[in-house]
């Protein structure tokens, strides 16, 4: 049996509407736009969606960039062809819906009384008596009661010569196919509905133009603006600090946004965040008040709003979605890395703000881009598999801009941090976003500073008094001439470092020493360089205070080598500054999303179908028995078959219990010519 | 012929379905019905409306699937008592699991998986025995394996939900929340589908093939196990902290084991039909199971599988609505879950509307295998996006 009912007929004249209705209905139309669309949503999972459109650019160069862009790649499930796609898979299914439903509701209600003897004989589930003594009324009652027995409804027709006796079961399988092929009609139109479809009509009408400029949301122009209503279906975000409140939410569209106005304005009265001891977060928590004059009068309405517990107010459901930095107030100490003196510079700023700073090389712009209370990273040096963490502490993430433009990110932490049991200053600089930071480890100083270091640092970059003291320090030797010429060397050996490290020290030689004695003279090299900074470090240690009659400690010895270590790498670091955090006040904002939906209830709707839809369709099955009856030689023959349109397995054990039933009563079947 | 008077008094009908129930039904109903309300009584305090609903929902399930296919109860009571046997043992501290012997070595979760694991690469060389040698005893041994592993991997999970409790209350979860545990599902899911089949259809000569794919899964879990270390109960991110996890992700393990069950059979079917087509008198045109045994169950699975998928994947979007601010974001695990479901219902239109039958369908399931496991790995691999909470 076939689920389709192709029965037309032949002569029917084949108008444009009925070929446009076929072409429509066609299962083989479906399937390709099936594939269409399974085909342009591997395009969306794969190339990301929704990305800043610079990104895009520099990703794919500027002609793909266009490319994908006409073709609407940054957003396809938003584009107009893909809803296109979508809107002819709708109607596709209703014509198949609309042309196979009569049919449908025929074989539910007909039981088929039309029925010959020949079509029968050739059906797989089938039986045979010839009944001697028995009349045709009475085999009619034995099998009426069998069907009776088993559930089946029946209607019997005589022929004359001849009595059929129709039955079926389960018919409410055909309502499979209207519930499941309803639920994707059904889904569709309320997926539709809820999607971005009013707004692209509303653009397209020129009603709104979406807003490409980087500005704040009062400042937005009414063509950008939304009023509440003026489209059933949005998803917006907004980011809020603690303790400030608004009354709209922005939509992002491709490269742009929109402002959609809210009827009531939502207030966070606070936000936190708490983390597992593995470094997970545990919880995101926003306290709420909504203002709404209209339905709330003076009373607001507080309430809590959790990852996965939204607060649903009106029609508008407010979801956590997303947590950052509200405008932390910060207060940073900016120390100069490069020239002579070390003369730091306090500041105060705000996370999201911009600062100018004097550098050495003109202006410097510091945008403060992120604060964070926690850093709860994987501990330094464990395997992966450890999952040991550790809470690193508060730290700040900024861009120094110079005169020209370029940017480069820093992130610093303002604890000192224990590392192989001493303790540094960490900073971590890039030159563009994405790259892997390189480190600077500052060793702690006695005073808990990294004032020492950078003391040092400036005196090694104050060429006058590194002269003065070598001339107050020599390396002992007889000739004059000579020892001018060694603090030249010290001196030199000094700019080398600081400008490259030891590598350009042990550069240096390579060029200036012939091979064979290239190893004594770079070792040679470091020595003096080594003494010569030891030398430098302990009058830094002096001028510090620190006794030193009973020679350098242990800890200041540990220092000097770590402090070598961070003058080696401050080249790579290639900062002007470094930026101290000294103090913050710190104001969370959370992301909250907020969404109304016209068709959720269409949707939902659909997904009932659909799941009614499958289990008719699978786990039941419509059944027909047939009993053809005639008188045979003063007794009666009886021919009994049956079909069904699913479970054939279980249909052919019920068919055999009916017929082992019935030959209880009626006696043996006749055997089977075919087994 | 000559009616008995026994056949004449037999009354044309079937008795109703309460009527055909055994004392053992009842029992059964009885016992899950009571455990179900006592574990709802003693943990009542930690549970909300929604998931006393899906508690006494499951147990009903529970009831109706015993009722339905018998071995399932001897499969509930000894995962019960294997399970609240180490719930005796562990009491209330996590490290009774180094100490105490039974737990140690048979029933903490990680001991438990082990034995699961062991268990499963064994009965499928044993169903491969079985399938080869013809013996009927070997068949059985490799039933028994499959069951004791089923059993074992199951009582490890429960374990392991306990578990997580012990470590803290803030961190107890049921263990469908990564990519390691839900793989310890998926065996035990495709090994119950398998079960179930094997006992309705009264033959043995699928097993193999269908634990060859949960062998798959247990080498990848082993894998995951020893080299990235994957098996220390996480806490929960908040986006699973939710009911909804409870009957999400189980309803899409069965869709996923069903698949792969189809999948296997697929492969065996192409290696039947290729046996009957170059050897015809060959051992593995024999032995094999037969091709209409093959299409019906394959069949049979992909419908189970695809009315589960349907289900799993409302329930995605329902929980997404209340996670996500939306039933459907276009997120890549969303997406690729809509390219599955589309798979398997073209499947099921051309076999069911078309006709189609044989070895294009079974070389549709096999690859439909491959959408599946990249839908379920791939997207996790490969692509961001809202879902990706189970990393390589």
């Amino acid at each position: 049996m076939s689920d389709t009912i192709t029965a037309r007929k032949p002569s029917q004249r084949r108008t444009l509407g009925w070929v446009l209705l076929e072409f429509l209905g066609s299962m083989n139309l479906a399937i390709t736009l099936l594939v269409v669309v399974a085909i342009a949503s591997i395009i969306g999972t794969v190339l990301q969606q929704n990305q800043p459109y610079p990104d895009y650019a520099l990703k794919f160069g500027p002609f793909w960039f266009e490319a994908f862009d006409r073709l609407g790649l940054y957003d396809v499930y938003g584009a107009v062809w893909f809803i296109a796609i979508l809107g002819f898979l709708v109607l596709s299914t209703s014509v198949c819906l609309y042309r196979q439903v009569p049919g449908m509701a025929r074989e539910m209600v007909r039981f088929r009384t039309q029925v010959r003897l020949e079509s029968l004989r050739g059906f797989h589930q089938r039986a045979e008596w010839w009944l001697p003594e028995r009349a045709p009324p009475g085999v009619l009652a034995e099998v009426t009661g069998a069907f009776r027995a088993r559930g089946y409804r029946w209607r019997i027709q005589d022929h004359g010569d001849h009595q059929v006796a129709a039955a079926m079961k389960g018919r409410y399988q055909r309502l499979g196919y209207l519930f499941t092929h309803a639920a994707v009609v059904v889904i569709g139109i309320g997926g539709l509905l809820d999607g971005n479809l009013w707004l692209k009509l509303k653009e397209w009408r020129g009603e709104i133009v979406v807003e490409t400029r980087d500005l704040a949301a009062r400042d937005v122009p009414p063509v950008s603006r939304l009023v509440p209503g003026a489209i059933p279906s949005f998803r917006g975000n907004i980011m809020l600090p603690e303790g400030s409140a608004a009354s709209f939410v922005f939509l992002r569209l491709r490269d742009g946004f929109l402002v959609q106005e809210l009827p009531f304005a939502i207030e966070l009265k606070d936000f936190q965040v708490e983390y597992h001891a593995t470094g997970q977060p545990k919880s995101f928590v926003s306290q709420v008040r909504i203002h709404d004059r209209e339905h709330l009068g003076d009373q607001p309405l507080d309430a809590t709003i959790r990852v996965n517990h939204p607060l649903i107010y009106r029609d508008y459901a407010i979801y956590q979605s997303d947590f950052g930095d509200g405008g932390s107030k910060l207060e940073l100490r900016l120390w100069p890395l490069t020239g002579g003196r070390l003369e730091p510079v306090d500041i105060k700023g705000e996370v999201g703000g911009a600062l100018k700073v004097a550098g050495p090389a003109g202006p410097l712009g510091l945008e403060l881009t992120e604060f964070r209370l926690f850093n709860l990273l994987p501990e330094p040096g464990a395997r992966p598999g450890d999952r040991k963490f550790r809470n690193f502490g508060p730290s700040v993430g900024f861009k120094a801009r110079d005169a020209a433009g370029e940017a480069r990110e820093y992130l610093n932490y303002m604890a000192p941090v224990q590392l192989e049991g001493r303790w540094f200053f960490v900073s971590g600089v890039r030159a563009r976003s994405g790259a892997e930071f390189v480190y600077l480890h500052i060793p702690v100083d006695a005073n808990n500073s990294p004032e020492r270091f950078l003391r040092f640092n400036a005196r090694l970059r104050d060429e006058e008094g590194l002269r003065a003291l070598l001339a107050r320090a020599p390396i002992p030797t007889e000739n004059p001439d000579f020892q001018r010429d060694l603090n030249q060397v010290r001196l030199n050996l000094v700019e080398l470092f600081i400008q490259g490290g030891f590598a350009a020290v042990t550069e240096r030689a390579r060029a200036v020493v012939p091979p064979d004695r290239l190893q004594e003279a770079t070792k040679l090299y470091l020595e003096i360089l080594r003494d010569t900074l030891a030398e430098v470090f302990i009058e830094v240690l002096r001028a510090e205070g620190v006794n030193l009659e009973q020679g350098v400690g242990e800890r200041e010895d540990a220092f000097f080598n770590d402090a070598l270590s961070a003058l080696a790498t401050l080249p790579v670091y290639g900062s002007l500054f470094y930026l101290q955090l000294t103090g913050f006040q710190q104001v969370e904002a959370s992301g909250l999303q907020v969404t109304h939906s016209g068709a959720v209830g269409v949707v939902y709707a659909g997904f009932a179908f659909l799941i009614i839809g499958v289990f008719l369709l699978f786990y039941t099955s419509h059944r027909r028995l047939w009993a053809w009856i005639a008188a045979e030689e003063g007794g009666s023959r009886l021919v009994l078959a049956g079909a069904g349109n699913r479970r054939q397995a279980e249909f052919a054990r019920e068919f055999a219990v009916l017929e082992a039933s019935l030959a209880r009563r009626l006696g043996a079947s006749e055997p089977r010519a075919d087994n | 012929m000559v009616v008995t008077r026994e056949a004449m008094l037999e009354p044309w009908e079937q008795p109703a379905f309460w009527r055909r129930l055994t004392i053992w039904d009842a029992l059964w109903t009885l016992l899950a019905a009571v455990g179900a309300i006592y574990a709802g009584w003693f943990y009542r305090a930690e549970m909300d409306g929604y998931e006393i609903a899906i508690l006494f929902g499951g147990a009903l399930a529970l009831i109706v699937w015993g009722l339905y296919w018998k071995p399932a109860r001897l499969f509930t009571l000894a995962v019960a008592l294997l399970a609240l046997l180490a719930l005796w043992r562990y009491g209330t501290d996590y490290e009774s699991r180094k100490s105490v012997f039974l737990l140690k070595y048979f029933l903490e979760s990680q001991a438990a998986f082990m034995w699961m694991s062991a268990l499963y690469v064994l009965a499928t060389v044993v169903y491969f025995a079985a399938l080869f040698s013809r013996s009927e005893f070997v068949g059985q041994t490799a039933t028994a394996l499959t069951w004791s592993a089923t059993v074992l991997g199951m009582t490890g999970l429960l374990t392991r939900w306990r578990e997580s409790y012990l470590l803290g209350a803030d961190i107890g979860h049921i263990p469908v929340s990564n990519l390691y545990e839900v793989f310890i599902l998926f065996a035990l899911i495709t090994a119950l589908l398998y079960l179930f089949y094997e006992d309705r259809h009264r033959t043995r000569a699928m097993g193999g093939f269908a634990l060859l794919a949960i062998s798959g899964a247990v080498a990848f879990l082993l894998w995951y196990t020893f080299d990235r270390e994957a098996h220390h109960i996480q806490p929960l991110i908040p986006a699973l902290q939710s009911y909804w996890m409870k009957i999400h992700v189980p309803a899409n393990f069965i869709g996923y084991g069903a698949f792969a069950l189809a999948a296997m059979l697929g492969v065996a079917y192409l290696l039947r039909q290729r046996a009957e087509t170059r050897h015809p008198d060959g051992l593995l045109a024999v032995v094999l199971p037969p091709l209409e045994l093959l299409d019906d169950v394959m069949y049979k699975a992909i419908a189970l599988g695809f009315a589960a998928f349907t289900i799993a994947t409302i329930l995605g979007a329902l929980w997404a609505a209340e996670a996500w601010g939306g039933y459907w974001s276009w997120d890549p695990k969303e997406t690729w879950a809509l390219i599955v479901w589309l798979n398997y219902a073209a499947w099921l239109h051309l076999r069911l509307t078309k006709g189609w039958r044989g070895a294009p369908m079974a070389w549709w399931a096999v690859i439909g295998l491959f959408v599946t496991l990249f839908a379920f790995l791939g997207v996790n691999m490969f692509l961001s996006g809202l879902h990706s909470y189970g990393t390589l």
